[in-house]
């Protein structure tokens, strides 16, 4: 915890009873409603909520970027004694970059894709009339080294789309602290990062805060985040704060059950997390009357999972793919190898997770497993068929005992098609007559825990979970023998998160299914897999069973990712210990 | 280096194409109805059948198609396009006569279109909740929908027989020899009208697709990036969001580049301009095979080429199409 570096004591931003009108027909009046809070200099304030929360409005009002239909209802900003909210559009833009430096979540988009790195942070100076253009430059440079970008002079010239996602977002960082700015808003900054990029950047973003001692707004709903980094946590939901405080204090006591079970998602010790879906959190996502309503699981330590089927429901072995891309008569070829002589086995009832991040060819083995991608060499069997071989009929009788549940609940729906069609169309495909199929598929809803009427609805009615929820159902249609989840969660909220998990959990055990579970988040694929493959750049770098793995890993990339997950050294086990 | 292999290619795989087009075209032609001979007979008044086959050994018509194919071929790659025995030149130095006029009108009518449609749909994009900006997408939708000979028409009613500001028809003033600025200036001045007509509709299909891209690009993040930086809206607009914007744009424009030869027919005919347009319509008119395959051939040229410099100006645009991703 860093001291305040202000000796009035005064805050230096200070929101008293902010109310933000969204649009008329919303879901609700206020995105942020009668909310106060105050930030000192040199502090981190952490603000804590699922999507939707009302989370980051407040930030984007003070920025001045509040998405169109959204206003200022009631109640003031206070930057430094200056109402934001009531300046004009001049004093406004020289408090923007210059006082106030904002970084987002998504590095990929938030960079120019036609402007040079460099150019783009010459912009910030430019923008308030600073410096030289060679000035500026030089600037650009040293805050590039600030940042610990890699090669910073080849990255000053370089464009976006040439840099990964972790250094774009140091590319943001050095662009928003390029002012010295005394307030840095970051919105959800390492979201779509990989673990370890992310652990990198919460390092960089503490670091650079305690050398400045400038103040933090850091928007997160991750609270491995909020132990890694925050003074002080304030915990919202549907635009109200439910709790504030010192961070410490915060997620030591949580007085919210709902900040509970936002504590409770994120395990502080992995290993106690081992095979124990979340169930508590899943209650308190829904509306606060239905928590009660769902069964809580004893305290029981978790029955042992290893005990399956000696033969293999699925067996791979030397499996190979690598892309290519021709260039033309004169280019040359580029290779990309996604899989490396990968082999492994699952057993029937059994959950296998898939573990690796961005680039390590986890999906491309979901894919080439459910047969969307055909694999360079080597075998996929399947009860001892191997499906690499098969073509055409005979491939197309097999493919129904394989489903796969995708990971973007938007996309992944037909959005003309009617939820109940668009489940029974498999079965149609497979022969059964449509009437029956999409009798079959109401009670495949049911089954996933929605109505009967959702059959009649389209998919922009629901929401991400329970769309997963109908991803679920299609795949369940064909009664698969063994699905494939390919990062089927990690769309969802935490809380959405555990009740997806539960509901997979569940229909293994009933319906006797097989699961292949593909994720690059290690806290996911603790709270439901049997047993765990690791993968980096193409090649399986350690499996074994997942308590193994998490109390003794043994392949150094392993263990890496294992420290890299927010808040495992930080929150106190008192933090689980209290909602157990 | 890499560059520079990329063009080879380009250039190899449009070498090919050029080919498969020429001898499309030649079957093509001669699968209509009728001949050069047959039409020349007629305008002679002559129903002599000798007389006929005269004609028709004379122009080479009386040899089996491949034969003839063959001697096209083998002369077109030493550029001997034929001779027009209707024109009673040879074809190239008609096109060669004429293609100039022709660039010179849909070039200008190319660069009015672009400039004044990009300008007209940015300021729409920039006001597109305010009256003005509806007026410009208005005015746009009128343009686009209008015929261009009735826009031709009612411009020569207006400007030059009511007005009398600019000429009605022609290249240059008939007699008047003008030298040096002079003559620059007189062109200029006869190319106002048809210019201008011939770069409405296009001018009207830029500021639409430019307002739409603008639009779609604002929502972007890093537009967000940009405003938090505190930059001026007017270097947001000009920087981020319109540079990108651009992008759809110069592909629309490499289209619209390439059917400059042979797209301006229309308007070479109502303001009498001596481009390759009539000289197009005239020889089909005329069943002239040599001249009309010869303009086909610099029509598909051009495509090409432009194309190519399409390619190339998109690779400038936008740094993330390397050489091998097409």
């Amino acid at each position: 915890m860093s001291e305040p570096t202000r000796e009035s004591g005064a805050p230096l931003l200070r929101i008293e009873r902010l109310s933000l009108a969204l649009p008329e027909g919303a879901d609700r009046l206020y995105a942020v409603d009668n909310v106060s809070y105050d930030l000192k200099a040199g502090e981190i304030l952490c603000v804590v909520g699922e999507s939707g929360s009302g989370k980051s409005m407040t930030a984007n009002a003070l920025m001045g970027l509040l998405p169109t239909g959204v206003h200022v209802a009631k109640g003031r900003a206070l930057f430094d004694g200056q109402d934001v909210l009531a300046m004009d559009e001049l004093s406004h833009r020289a408090l923007r970059g210059r006082r106030i430096g904002m970084i987002f979540q998504e590095p990929m988009t938030a960079l120019n894709p036609l402007m040079r790195v460099g150019e783009q942070i010459a912009e910030v100076f430019e923008a308030h009339g600073l410096l030289t253009p060679r000035a500026r430059r030089e600037r650009a440079l040293a805050l590039l080294e600030e940042v610990r970008l890699p090669d910073p002079t080849s990255a000053l010239r370089a464009y976006p789309f040439e840099l990964s996602g972790g250094q774009r977002q140091r590319v943001m960082i050095a662009m928003a602290l390029a002012l010295e700015p005394e307030l840095l808003i970051a919105d959800e900054p390492t979201t779509a990062l990989d673990v370890t990029t992310q652990a990198q950047i919460l390092h960089l973003v503490k670091d650079l805060q305690a050398r400045r001692g400038m103040a933090v707004m850091f928007i997160t709903h991750d609270f491995g985040v909020v132990a890694e980094i925050a003074d002080r946590v304030c915990v919202m939901r549907e635009g109200k704060i439910v709790e504030m405080g010192e961070a410490r204090e915060v997620l030591d006591h949580p007085r919210h059950d709902y900040t509970r079970a936002l504590i409770d998602a994120i395990p502080a010790d992995v290993v106690a997390a081992v095979g124990r879906p979340a169930d508590t959190v899943a209650a308190v996502g829904r509306p606060a009357g239905v928590v009660a309503a769902v069964e809580r699981p004893g305290d029981a330590i978790p029955p042992p999972r290893d005990g399956t089927d000696s033969t293999p429901l699925l067996s791979v072995s030397g499996l190979d793919k690598v892309y290519r891309s021709s260039g033309g008569w004169f280019q040359p070829k580029r290779e990309v190898v996604a899989l490396d002589g990968i082999g492994f086995s699952l057993g029937k009832g059994e959950t296998l997770g898939i573990v690796g991040e961005s680039g390590s060819g986890k999906s491309t083995l979901g894919r080439c497993i459910v047969g969307l991608n055909r694999p360079d060499s080597g075998e996929i069997r399947l009860d001892g068929v191997d499906l690499s071989a098969l073509e055409g009929r005979a491939l197309r009788a097999h493919r129904r005992r394989i489903q796969m549940v995708f990971q973007d609940p938007y996309a992944s729906l037909n959005p003309r098609i009617r939820v109940g069609m668009a489940i029974a169309q498999g079965p149609i495909a497979n022969g059964v007559p449509k009437a029956e199929a999409l009798a079959q598929a109401r009670t495949l809803l049911a089954t996933v825990g929605l109505d009967g009427g959702a059959a009649e609805r389209y998919p922009h009615e629901f929401s991400g979970g329970q769309r997963q929820r109908i991803g679920i159902a299609r795949a369940l249609a064909l009664n698969p023998e063994l699905i494939v989840a390919d990062e089927a969660v990690s769309a969802l909220d935490v809380s959405i998160q555990a009740q997806v998990l539960k509901l997979l959990d569940d229909l293994k055990q009933k319906l006797d299914l097989s699961l292949l579970f593909i994720t690059h988040d290690l806290r996911v694929a603790a709270q439901i897999c049997d047993r765990l493959i690791v993968m980096q750049k193409g090649r399986i770098v350690e499996h074994g069973s997942a308590r193994e793995i998490f109390t003794s890993p043994q392949h150094p990339y392993t263990r890496e990712l294992l420290e890299a997950i927010p808040g495992r050294r930080e929150a106190p086990a008192t933090a689980t210990a209290g909602v157990l | 280096m890499a560059y520079v292999s990329l063009i080879l290619g380009r250039v190899g795989k449009a070498v090919i194409v050029l080919l498969a087009i020429l001898v499309f075209n030649f079957f093509l032609i001669h699968a209509a109805p009728g001949d050069p001979a047959a039409v020349m007979a007629g305008e002679a008044g002559a129903t002599d059948q000798q007389f006929l086959d005269d004609l028709r050994e004379r122009f080479g018509l009386d040899q089996p198609l491949p034969v003839q194919l063959w001697r096209y071929m083998s002369g077109v790659l030493q550029l001997d396009f034929g001779y027009s025995y209707r024109q009673q030149m040879p074809v190239l130095d008609l096109i060669l006569d004429r293609l100039p006029a022709t660039l010179l009108l849909t070039g200008a009518a190319f660069c009015i279109s672009l400039l004044f449609g990009i300008i007209a749909g940015t300021l729409a994009a920039m006001r597109a909740k305010r009256p003005s900006g509806s007026i410009i997408m208005g005015l746009a939708l009128l343009f686009y929908a209008t015929p261009l000979y009735w826009v031709a028409m009612m411009a020569v009613l207006v400007f030059s027989v009511t007005l009398d500001w600019l000429p009605a028809y022609g290249y240059s003033t008939v007699g008047a020899d003008y030298t040096g600025l002079a003559h620059v200036g007189d062109v200029a001045v006869h190319l106002m009208l048809p210019a201008l007509t011939l770069g409405l509709f296009f001018m009207a299909v830029y500021t639409r697709m430019t307002r739409t891209s603008m639009l779609s690009v604002s929502q972007q993040d890093f537009v967000k990036t940009a405003r938090a930086k505190g930059l001026a809206p007017g270097v947001i607009q000009r920087r981020h969001i319109l540079r990108n914007a651009l992008l759809p744009i110069i592909t629309l424009a490499g289209l619209q580049a390439g059917q400059m030869v042979g797209g301006a027919v229309l308007t070479e005919t109502v303001f009498a301009w001596p481009g390759i347009g009539r000289l197009m319509y005239e020889a089909l008119m005329q069943r002239d095979y040599n001249l009309l395959l010869g303009i086909f051939f610099f029509c598909a040229l051009l495509v090409i080429l432009f194309n190519m410099l399409t390619d190339v100006i998109y690779r400038l645009a936008d740094p993330r199409i390397k050489q091998g991703a097409t």
